[in-house]
């Protein structure tokens, strides 16, 4: 920081406290839902936006200058902030800063080559790859030499990083003394931040195990032939656009928040904030059944327990139920009809119940919901 | 490399020899097209590939060579999961030390390193091939299966990871596995505190209790101790390794049976 002069330390301080300002969950959470909505536009409405703003000049070298320029810069500049590196280059977090690149750069590389090739095929040519198929190599040497490089490149990558970086070991294990925050591995931190909208048997249970069927499910439920064998968007607009959500919000957006954002107490923290152990996040949050029974109708709650989650339910039945159906003759009435009641069910059964993510953050933060439905008598928390 | 280019170097000659021929069963200098078939053919390591491919295939913009890589790096955390194994023992008292010791102690101990480091790499590789095969659509017919195989294999890839997660014994170790284990406390029915395991009763006799559920048969104990770290070791050293391996045989003949790397028709 001193190597700067003192205007333009003002600037970058002030970038950095505007940075930490808007990074709460909300705020964050709205820019890239609002980013994947555009650049992988999933409604009529984005796609035109999408257009205007000529978002797919990105899927090209250009585009990808500019990207990793962007990237590199904020990195860069990240890296004057002592709390920023402090977070960044822990040993066990270089790996998932090279996530983030990865990830960015093999979607970039992945959605240029399917640029070039819908190019190709709008002027009725076939894709690059297809060329290339009509020609045999022999796999001794052509490929086994490419292999072998890469072989080389990773052993060498690797030896490097293990003499460069001591693997971390810390204090002997203690069951009496919690580190706070106790982190999970970092690939379930995206469950973890889960934990923040579900209780356990739902971030921790259900939703791995539906995000394990419906990854399986995906051949069976996606029924469009074209598509295979070469990079391609415009063919497979709708199955890229769902994928994306899963793959960049759901999964990597989930897994960078809970490692670089979350501190003691589970609190979000800005990149350039300290972890202050005695931030508190003030919770009064109240469940739907509060809402309603004392709230709207002004009473007590039913003693039962059925009567008194009985809205819950009835949100949870019309969800499942009833918004499949309608969906059917709407938004998916193509879908519908073109893969069938079967698949068309289970598609839209994992979409309601990842979009449930989403939505139940929305209700946490407009409403303060805590439960949709909250029987804690049998841990039964919605 | 000798001046004359008719004058066969000294590596030459050396591959004349019948113990060199009696390794490697195809005749040199391997130019003919016939002898570069043979190269695969003859291998049994080489000859998971097929002799002949086409050209897209080879092309490291199509495939990225992750799912080679992740093999790859498979085989490496095998190499140095066996030359840890010969320090570390799986108890409470020593474990801790004894990866202490592998840092100070032993000669050039960066095993540690390469192993822990290269677990990362091959999660985040596995992810990246996953991400490949649906970028190219080769999840569709006929290779519907083989992706489910390879979901299997991005489950055991991560267990692999989470059961070594607890072995170096230190705190960032047990803590991470207790958040991950009280997931498994509230599983439906089989966890303590999941919803509905106090249906599972009979009267006062309750059959899901701390001593019984899901997370007590994970961790060997109730809470993350001796009991773990003896079931986790296991597990990393031997269960998964054996799963994973079936599961990977699996998903490299399937991808030979569904006709070979997917490619546009
Ligand atoms: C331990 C993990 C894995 C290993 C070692 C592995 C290895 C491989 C290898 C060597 C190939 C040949 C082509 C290539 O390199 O891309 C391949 C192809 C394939 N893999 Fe995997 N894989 C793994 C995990 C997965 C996962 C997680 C999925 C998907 C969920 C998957 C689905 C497929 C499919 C469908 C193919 C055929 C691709 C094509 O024909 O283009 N694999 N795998």
């Amino acid at each position: 920081m001193e190597a700067f002069p003192v205007p333009l330390k003002i600037i970058m301080e002030a970038v950095k406290h505007f940075i930490n300002a808007i990074a709460s969950p909300k705020i964050l959470f709205n820019i890239v839902f609002l980013f994947y909505l555009i650049v992988f536009p999933p409604f009529k409405f984005f796609q035109r936006i999408h257009d205007a703003l000529g978002i797919d000049r990105l899927w090209t070298k250009r585009g990808g200058i500019f990207i990793f320029s962007l990237m590199f810069l904020a990195f860069a500049f990240g890296l004057t902030d002592a709390n920023f590196r402090l977070i960044v280059l822990k040993p066990d977090n270089v790996p998932i800063v090279a996530l983030l690149f990865l990830v960015v750069f093999f979607l970039w590389f992945a959605m240029t080559q399917a640029k070039e090739n819908d190019e190709a095929i709008a002027k009725g040519d076939k894709p690059k790859e297809y060329a290339d198929s009509r020609e045999k190599v022999l796999v001794f040497p052509d490929l086994v030499y490419i292999e072998f490089l890469c072989l080389i490149f990773v052993a060498v990558l690797l030896a490097v990083w293990a003499i460069g970086l001591p693997a971390p070991l810390e204090q002997p294990a203690n069951p009496t003394v919690s580190p706070n925050p106790s982190k999970a591995p970092w690939y379930f931190l995206g469950l973890q931040e889960m934990l923040v909208y579900f209780d356990p048997w739902i971030a921790g249970v259900v939703l791995p195990t539906a995000i394990l069927l419906g990854l399986m499910c995906i051949p069976y439920i996606d029924k469009n032939r074209k598509g295979l064998g070469y990079y391609t968007y415009q063919d497979r607009k709708m199955a890229i656009n769902t994928f994306m959500f899963f793959w960049l919000v759901l999964w990597m957006f989930l897994i960078f928040i809970g490692t670089f954002l979350r501190g003691p107490n589970w609190s979000f923290f800005g990149p350039f904030e300290y972890w202050d152990h005695n931030k508190l996040e003030v919770l009064n949050n109240i469940n739907l059944s509060q809402y309603v029974f004392m709230i709207w109708l002004k009473q007590g709650m039913p003693s039962n327990i059925l009567l008194r989650e009985a809205p819950g339910f009835l949100v949870l039945a019309v969800y499942f139920g009833l918004l499949p159906a309608i969906f059917a003759k709407t938004i998916f009435k193509d879908l519908y009809q073109r893969i069938g009641g079967i698949r068309y069910s289970i598609f839209v059964v994992f979409l309601l119940m990842a979009l449930a993510l989403p939505i139940k953050m929305y209700l946490r933060w407009l409403f303060n919901i805590k439960y949709i439905i909250a029987i804690p008598e049998f841990f039964f928390n919605i | 490399m000798s001046a004359d280019p008719n004058k066969p170097s000294l590596f030459d000659k050396f591959k004349n020899t019948q113990f060199y021929r009696s390794i490697f069963r195809t005749g040199v200098p391997v130019v003919s097209h016939r002898q570069r078939m043979m190269v695969m053919l003859n291998s049994v390591f080489l000859h998971l590939h097929p002799v002949r491919l086409p050209k897209h295939a080879v092309k490291v913009r199509y495939t990225w060579c992750m799912g080679g890589l992740s093999f790859f790096i498979f085989l490496v955390l095998t190499v140095t999961g066996i030359l840890l194994m010969f320090y570390y023992r799986p108890t409470i008292e020593y474990a801790y030390g004894d990866v202490m010791d592998l840092s100070q102690q032993v000669p050039l101990g960066i095993m540690r390193e390469i192993h822990r480091w290269g677990a990362h790499l091959m999660v985040i590789t596995v992810w990246l091939h996953m991400f490949r095969v649906f970028m190219t659509g080769s999840y569709k017919p006929p290779r519907e299966f083989n992706w489910v195989v390879g979901v299997v294999l991005l489950v055991l890839t991560m267990l692999m990871s989470f059961t070594g997660y607890l072995l170096p014994w230190d705190q960032l170790a047990i803590w991470a596995i207790t958040v991950g284990s009280n997931m498994a406390g509230a599983t439906p029915f089989l966890g303590m505190n999941g919803p509905g395991s106090s249906l599972l009763s009979i009267g006062d006799v309750n059959f899901v209790t701390s001593v019984s559920d899901a997370r007590f048969a994970m961790l060997g104990g109730r809470f993350v101790g001796g009991g773990a770290l003896l079931r986790f070791y296991v597990l990393h050293c031997i269960g998964l390794p054996f799963i994973i391996m079936i599961f990977m045989i699996v998903h490299f003949w399937r991808v030979r049976k569904d006709g070979g790397i997917s490619g546009p028709t």
